[in-house]
């Protein structure tokens, strides 16, 4: 509520309806998939319209409620105490993320390192298993599971990360220095390299000689190199959102919060990868001598 | 707290409140959504408070005779059915308390409240966030309770596992029914509730402190809600991996937690006690924050160890990431892993000891008034003892071999929950009052809900040791008879905790009709913090401008 006499900078916001509205598609969207997933209410296991509703109802949401902060920060309510306090938020959810995928690695690693001790004979619980050190990836896969070849297209995709890392880098220079031209190719670069990424990534899965369902390596596998791909199409998305601003006048060489966001949660999904690459692929790979 | 500038706002052009539907629907100011989340913790806490009803009324006698009533069939079959309602009664009353009581209440309700007014902000980082963070929690909370009359086994509906989801129970096998799906996605709504809270709390509190207000000037109350926020905010994203691979487990085929398909049920312990235990403090720190602001109030001293208090809560915060499997400690384990949880839990008692030696040494010396919310304030200190000291002793893997899921345990976490968590709440519900409704309640049937409450939640728990000790294990529907006279106690203890709520409402409604004025600072010279110097209520807006605090402030 902006008035004459407030004497600070912070940002009073007024009130909005999306919240509510979002939580409410949050519920329709929960009940939609569980509907789909057992059915619930008398709907038939497989229901899928009341999900779609629930999940194209959240999508309005965050049109509407982001586009409302993309105007708010058009007309001024994003002053510089307000940017840095949008910078933390940014910074904190990325932080609840990492927090996310720790789950995801603690239980590929737990899975990987004691799969002998929990399938093979002789589990002894009292004997330390973290004797043999990363030797212990030997078990894993287990024996039977076809891995890819990591050197082959994973390698592959972590390189393509790793450029459109350098072009997010390029774009962000480029609209520091007011070369919105430059900025617009080097994003547009990024999000190319975003969408080879999804698409390499959609052509290895439809390659894996396993699946999600049935074996616990398929699970992990999927469920960790799943979620980051889900990352990779969101934040494609967002670089998306950036250049359409772009190219429709907005952002300034001084002040671009969306775009600066927009790249570190690039460079947040690039680094999981590579944790990814180094632990889902490489070591149990070279474990098995290759 | 020495100012040299205060803003008192009361220009009624300031105070222009939205209309009645935008104001309390679409709210974006961190006063309003403060009381919507202690509405809703009320409303929670009376369903949770209800359910835990069923359980000792069943429990007042032996045999299975009371909880049948609520149940279909006839003979062997209603006792079935009894067994899985008694099951998911304990499992709905965890979880409502913890998630829907609880934290609404402590961080919702009085962190919204009173974070940014003792800070001297005019509001949180992002009201618009705070207004999702209390509708996703309302939202979960109704799934919750959806779940709870969804089928769920072959013996009725809801989940009857155990607020910790332990798969197998919470996979297929245990439970096939949608019921616990809706549960799982209640779980992650109100996890993607309290990640925005605890994010905009973080902001808040490190970008918009008043001028002159540096972290080690700031509130302890602020630093606890600022501590929990950083459990929260790393501890929840885990819990929603494990709940995650959970659903994909019982609806897509995985295998994370089938041993059937090389899985691993344990891997779901660790995930769940990673998130649990920090969850724990989560309930406990903003208490501890309040209980030292009315320690320090009606002792009329600052409080002792003001630098020592909140790194107590800080390293409270921490180690309380690395002690999870405390809680396995019969899985299993292997026993240098245990020998490491049982040193690593014992540590967290120094810095909680380092706490209340600290409330003590503020009242020492004190010029201490008993006022309401000092009684609770006291009271807690003294249950926390009780529940901390018990801690202690099961933190020990020897001993939790013999105690773990016995009602020792219970005894213990309702001691640092129930008396330690819900008397904070409550001190601080009479500490603040006053402050957030503009009107004051009557001091003597809040003693008296104070002094019944005591003495209930004492007779109810405390028993419990004993029917821990010898050997009574949690989660039954029925015991031996050598158990009933405990219980039987437990019961009546019940009964009158159920009169002191009673009385609360009462207090609460006759508060609502008298009506009687309230002032800015009722408390005197021992109010020090910023809160104090605004109207009661505060303004809708407050400090448009904003105060300055000088050097030498008090806490």
């Amino acid at each position: 509520m902006a008035h004459d006499e407030v004497k600070h900078d912070y940002h009073l916001v007024n009130p909005s309806p999306w919240p509510l509205l979002g939580s409410l598609s949050v519920v329709v969207t929960a009940l939609g998939g569980v509907t789909f997933m057992k059915g619930l209410f008398g709907l038939e296991q497989g229901t899928w319209w009341l999900l779609a509703l629930g999940l194209a109802m959240v999508m309005w949401v965050m049109f509407g409620w982001w586009r409302e902060v993309i105007k708010e920060g058009r007309v001024g309510d994003h002053t510089p105490v307000v940017t840095i306090g949008l910078r933390y938020g940014m910074i904190l959810f990325i932080a609840s993320e990492v927090m996310f995928f720790a789950g995801w690695f603690w239980s590929f690693f737990e899975f990987a390192i004691f799969e002998s001790a929990r399938v093979g004979p002789n589990w002894d619980s009292a004997n330390p298993l973290f004797a043999d050190g990363l030797a212990r990836f030997k078990d894993w896969p287990p024996v039977g599971v076809e891995t890819f070849d990591p050197f082959h297209l994973p390698l592959m995709n972590t390189l393509i990360l790793l450029l459109s890392g350098t072009t997010v880098t390029w774009a962000h220079h480029a609209l520091q220095h007011d070369d919105r031209s430059g900025a617009k190719l080097g994003l547009l670069l990024t999000i190319i390299l975003g969408m080879a990424f999804t698409c390499l990534q959609i052509f290895e899965y439809q390659h894996a000689q396993f699946t999600f369902d049935g074996t616990l390596y398929g699970s992990a596998f999927f469920m960790a190199t799943g979620f980051h791909g889900a990352h990779v199409v969101i934040g494609t998305i967002f670089l998306i959102v950036c250049l359409l601003r772009l190219m429709a006048g907005n952002m300034t060489s001084e002040k671009h919060l969306g775009f600066e966001f927009a790249a570190w949660y690039w460079h947040f999904v690039d680094v999981v990868w590579l944790f990814l690459f180094a632990f889902v692929y490489v070591v149990p790979f070279l474990a098995h001598g290759g | 707290m020495p100012m040299d500038e205060v803003a008192l706002d009361h220009h009624d052009a300031h105070d222009h409140k939205p209309g009645f539907f935008k104001r309390w629907l679409f709210s974006t100011n961190h006063k309003d959504i403060g009381t919507l989340y202690l509405i809703f913790a009320l409303i929670a806490g009376i369903v949770g408070y209800t359910l835990s009803g069923l359980i000792r009324w069943e429990l007042a006698e032996p045999g299975i005779g009371v909880l049948t009533q609520f149940v279909s069939g006839e003979g062997d079959v209603a006792i079935q059915n009894a067994k899985h309602f008694y099951n998911t009664v304990i499992t709905y009353h965890g979880l409502i308390m913890i998630f829907f009581m609880v934290m609404p209440a402590l961080i919702g309700g009085f962190g919204n409240w009173f974070v940014p007014l003792m800070i001297g902000a005019p509001d949180m980082a992002f009201p618009r966030m705070n207004n999702i963070s209390f509708w996703l929690t309302a939202a979960a909370f109704v799934l919750a309770c959806i779940s709870m009359m969804v089928p769920g086994g072959s013996a009725g509906n809801g989940f009857a596992g155990g607020w910790v989801l332990y798969p197998p129970l919470s996979s297929t096998t245990g439970h096939p029914g949608p019921a616990m799906d809706v549960l799982i996605l209640s779980l992650h709504t109100a996890g993607i509730a309290s990640i925005l809270g605890a994010i905009n709390f973080i902001v808040t509190i490190l970008n918009m402190r008043a001028p002159g207000m540096t972290l080690h000037k700031m509130p302890l109350f602020a630093w606890g809600v600022l501590v929990t926020a950083v459990l929260l905010l790393l501890s929840l994203p885990v819990l929603a991996a494990a709940l995650t691979m959970l659903l994909t487990d019982r609806n897509f085929g995985s295998q994370f937690f089938n041993p059937a398909g090389g899985g691993d049920p344990i891997m779901f312990q660790h995930l769940f006690w990673f998130f649990g235990h920090p969850e724990v403090y989560i309930m406990i720190l903003p208490a501890f924050g309040i209980i030292s602001h009315i320690v320090s109030t009606f002792s009329k001293k600052p409080i002792f160890g003001y630098l020592g208090m909140a790194y107590a809560m800080v390293s409270i915060g921490v180690i309380g990431f690395v002690v999870w499997a405390h809680h396995m400690y019969t899985v299993g384990m292997n026993v240098d892993l245990k020998a490491y949880f049982v040193a690593a839990t014992m540590v967290i008692a120094v810095p909680t000891g380092i706490k209340i030696f600290s409330w003590i040494a503020t009242m020492w010396g004190g010029s201490i008034e008993f006022k309401v919310p000092m009684l609770w304030a006291i009271g807690f200190i003294f249950l926390f003892t009780v529940g901390g000291v018990t801690g202690v002793v099961l933190a020990n893997a020897g001993i939790d071999h013999a105690l773990h899921d016995t009602y020792y345990v219970v005894a213990h976490f309702h001691y640092v929950l129930s008396l330690g968590a819900v008397f904070g709440l409550f001190a601080g519900w009479y500490y603040w009052f006053e402050k957030m409704f503009g009107i004051k309640y009557n001091g003597f049937i809040g003693g008296l809900h104070f002094w019944l409450m005591f003495v209930g939640s004492n007779v109810l728990f405390f028993p419990q040791h004993f029917l821990g000790l010898q050997g009574m294990p949690r989660r039954y529907i029925d015991y031996a008879d050598g158990f009933a006279t405990w219980h039987h106690i437990s019961s009546i203890g019940y009964a009158i905790t159920l009169v002191a709520t009673l009385v609360f409402f009462v207090g609460l409604v006759e508060a609502l009709v008298r009506r009687r004025k309230g002032v800015a600072n009722p408390w005197g010279e021992g109010a020090t913090t910023l809160e104090w110097t605004l109207s009661s209520p505060p303004p809708f807006h407050q400090y448009n401008e904003l105060p300055h605090v000088t050097a030498k402030g008090g806490h």
